[in-house]
């Protein structure tokens, strides 16, 4: 996974609460076998529907957006993890929202993209800002997103997160490599125990 | 011994070991897998050169985008084909099980693993769905992950976590007639709102709990992450022990007994303490129906669609433009005059026997309105095989209603099952989101016995009024 340090880009404005992952990706597109090329389907109705003026990744200079801001429970609905492929894909490295879907924030981490939350007013200004096209800096180090007029506003993120994103290290390098041993002891004091628990297909 | 809930019990049951960092490692008793979300998991795996930990803790079906009809011939040569012939390749490689799309047990994960005694109290539970909080009807810690996470059940039989908040909902009350546990969770989904439950672990207890069957219970967690919530459980007793006894999974003998013990340790403590508690009287409710693009959009069915220049949060305010937009309705419409070209019947939330009994009580003696089609989809061939002994399928039929093999059909619109641009659906599905069902497809969510009643009435109905002129006849 590529670590993540610091992302300097215009920020796409996508005011909606409840974008659920349907709407990021939608359901036909989940028969892909591949988690790569998927940003070609990002938003796909959206981005199509043919309503109004064009979606917002699709007018410049927000095409080339590594930052979306978004409205609350971004990411609700599916655990589709085809939603954060399709983002990364597309060249989104972070998200900002007052609030996600649990099992989309989850999966961002997993795949070098970087939720930030934030509360009402601070995520005002940085959608304000977003709109004017001026570029945005996130720096994951110092947990700052900096404003084209020089205000930091400072965001939360999980201890353990953060450093796993830094390092652009993998959870499951690091459980088999760190952790097989406690897994063995925990499968052999169950077995002793719980020995319904082991699950067989007749 | 400080007082614990259900969730704290199975949680802290499963911890391998704590991080510093407050997450835990946490062991994942068994996994199901199907189609959509597993091939990345499986090349992510032979990509490390890693077997799977434990081949038996898992179970493989393929639900989503398989056909629900014409299940005797050859899969047409699809990218629905080749997702299941993936999901059956992977499977062999893996040595787990996998059962077949024309087996006797086929059918939504979520329906099966319940039918088969996989899923089990007391247990952890994963499926990269997020509908896998069904079984928490059963008091299992079960919940919704991503392919990645897949990918590391599979590897190492555990997954790094966070332990969620505490959150009890006290149903109290019986509910009237007409009304059923679609109508309560919807209720409290329109009362708590889609984000409501984001970072808790709901357990749905009171009153009204001890009478409601399993089927009813599943419908009842299942919905939970229709409220942001990845958990919704309900403590075990005896209705959970009766349904599972003798189950093909289910521990028997010295084991079932064993089992038993453990399971009745594990009701939460009656001086545990919830972060948040929500109370909600369900003998004052009526049926509802969704009238937006988020399940929180419902109302009873005799309300109106609601007017956004009336709502003072603005972001909530664009919202509903939107949806009603979306909808192709106007505020202050009747819900009860909305027409409708399509019914479907089914899914992991209503798509078990007694949701279609329900639904063929409605039906009996009565036809589907000429501009309706509709479909019925059980949750699984199981579902489907007892459903035709009881000979609700012949119900179903001659109401004018298709009658077909088990999957998820219509809920998701993988496979040929899907709304045209504009059409509306009646639907028992659980998520009515923009093109959830077809692009521009148009869905309101019910109960199943509201379904029938929309079907027979070509337009959004009030099924009590139906129940009522057939008692009266
Ligand atoms: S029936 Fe619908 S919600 Fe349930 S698992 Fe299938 S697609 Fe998901």
């Amino acid at each position: 996974m590529t670590p993540f340090t610091r992302v300097v880009s215009v920020a796409a404005p996508l005011p909606e609460t409840d974008i659920d992952t349907d709407i990021i990706f939608p359901a036909r597109f989940l028969l892909l076998l591949d988690r790569r090329g998927l940003g070609a389907h990002l938003f796909h109705e959206r981005r199509r529907d043919g309503v109004g003026a064009r979606f917002v990744l699709d007018r410049p200079p927000f095409d080339r957006a590594q930052i979306l801001v978004a409205g609350r429970n971004f990411g609700c609905g599916s655990s589709r993890e085809h939603a954060v492929w399709a983002l990364a894909d597309f060249g989104v490295r972070v998200v900002v929202a007052p609030s996600f879907g649990e099992i989309f924030y989850a999966n961002c981490f997993r795949n070098g993209v970087l939720p930030v939350r934030l509360e009402a007013a601070p995520h005002g200004r940085i959608m304000t800002a977003a709109e004017t096209g001026a570029p945005i800096e996130i720096d994951l180090g110092s947990q700052t997103v900096r404003l084209p007029d020089g205000e930091d506003i400072p965001f939360e993120i999980e201890p353990g997160r953060r450093r796993d994103l830094m390092l652009g290290r993998d959870e499951i390098d690091a459980i088999l490599a760190d952790d097989i041993g406690d897994i063995r002891d925990y499968e052999s004091r169950r077995r002793a125990t719980r020995a319904w628990l082991d699950p067989r297909l007749k | 011994m400080p007082a614990l809930t259900l969730y704290d019990k199975i949680w802290s049951d499963h911890v391998v070991k704590p991080y510093s960092d407050g997450a835990a490692l946490l062991y994942i008793d068994r996994h199901l897998v199907q189609e959509v979300s597993s091939p990345q998991a499986f090349a992510g795996l032979d990509a490390r050169g890693v077997k799977t930990r434990r081949p038996e803790a898992h179970l493989a079906v393929a639900d989503h985008a398989v056909p629900t009809k014409d299940r005797d011939r050859p899969l047409p040569d699809s990218l629905a084909a080749r997702q299941v012939r993936r999901l059956v390749e992977n499977a062999r490689d893996h040595a787990i099980a996998y059962i077949p799309m024309r087996d006797a047990r086929h059918g939504i994960v979520h329906v099966i693993g319940p039918e088969l005694g996989f899923t089990l109290p007391g247990a952890t539970i994963v499926c990269g769905d997020s509908h896998t909080c069904t079984h928490g009807a059963f008091g299992a810690l079960a919940f919704g992950i991503g392919s990645s996470e897949c990918e590391c059940v599979l590897a190492t039989q555990t997954l790094k976590q966070r332990k969620q908040k505490r959150m009890r909902v006290l149903l109290e009350g019986q509910p009237a007639a007409g009304v059923g546990v679609k109508d309560m969770i919807l209720a409290l989904i329109a009362r708590i709102g889609v984000g409501g439950g984001v970072g808790y672990a709901i357990e749905y207890a009171g009153g009204a709990i001890a009478n409601l069957s399993m089927e009813a219970r599943m419908t009842l967690c299942n919905m939970s992450i229709e409220a942001g919530s990845r958990v919704g459980l309900v403590a075990p007793d005896e209705t959970t022990f009766a349904w599972l006894a003798g189950r093909p999974m289910a521990p028997a003998g010295a084991d079932w007994e064993a089992a038993m013990a453990y399971w009745k340790t594990l009701p939460t403590d009656p001086d545990a303490v919830f972060d948040r508690e929500v109370s909600l009287n369900v003998g004052a409710l009526a049926p509802r129906v969704t009238w937006g693009t988020t399940p929180e959009d419902n109302l009873p069915i005799d309300g109106v669609v609601p007017d956004p220049d009336r709502e003072p949060d603005p972001d909530r305010r664009a919202r509903m433009q939107r949806s009603l937009r979306y909808m192709g309705l106007k505020p202050g419409a009747r819900l009860n005059e909305v027409p409708i070209d399509r019914v479907f019947i089914g899914s992991c939330t209503n798509g078990r026997l007694e949701d279609l009994r329900q639904a063929a009580a409605i039906l009996v003696g009565r036809r589907v309105a000429p501009n309706v089609a509709a479909i019925v989809v059980p949750g699984s061939a199981t579902v489907r095989l007892q459903a035709e002994a009881e000979g609700l399928d012949r119900v179903f039929r001659a109401a004018g209603f298709e009658w077909r093999d088990s999957g998820c059909s219509m809920c998701v619109a993988m496979n040929d099952d899907r709304l045209q641009s504009g059409e509306r659906c009646a639907s028992t599905s659980n998520r009515n989101f923009e093109g959830r069902q077809g692009p521009n497809g148009r869905t309101h969510l019910m109960s199943p016995a509201m379904a029938a009643a929309a079907a027979i009435s070509g337009k959004l109905a009030d099924v009590r009024a139906l129940e009522s002129r057939r008692s009266m006849a």
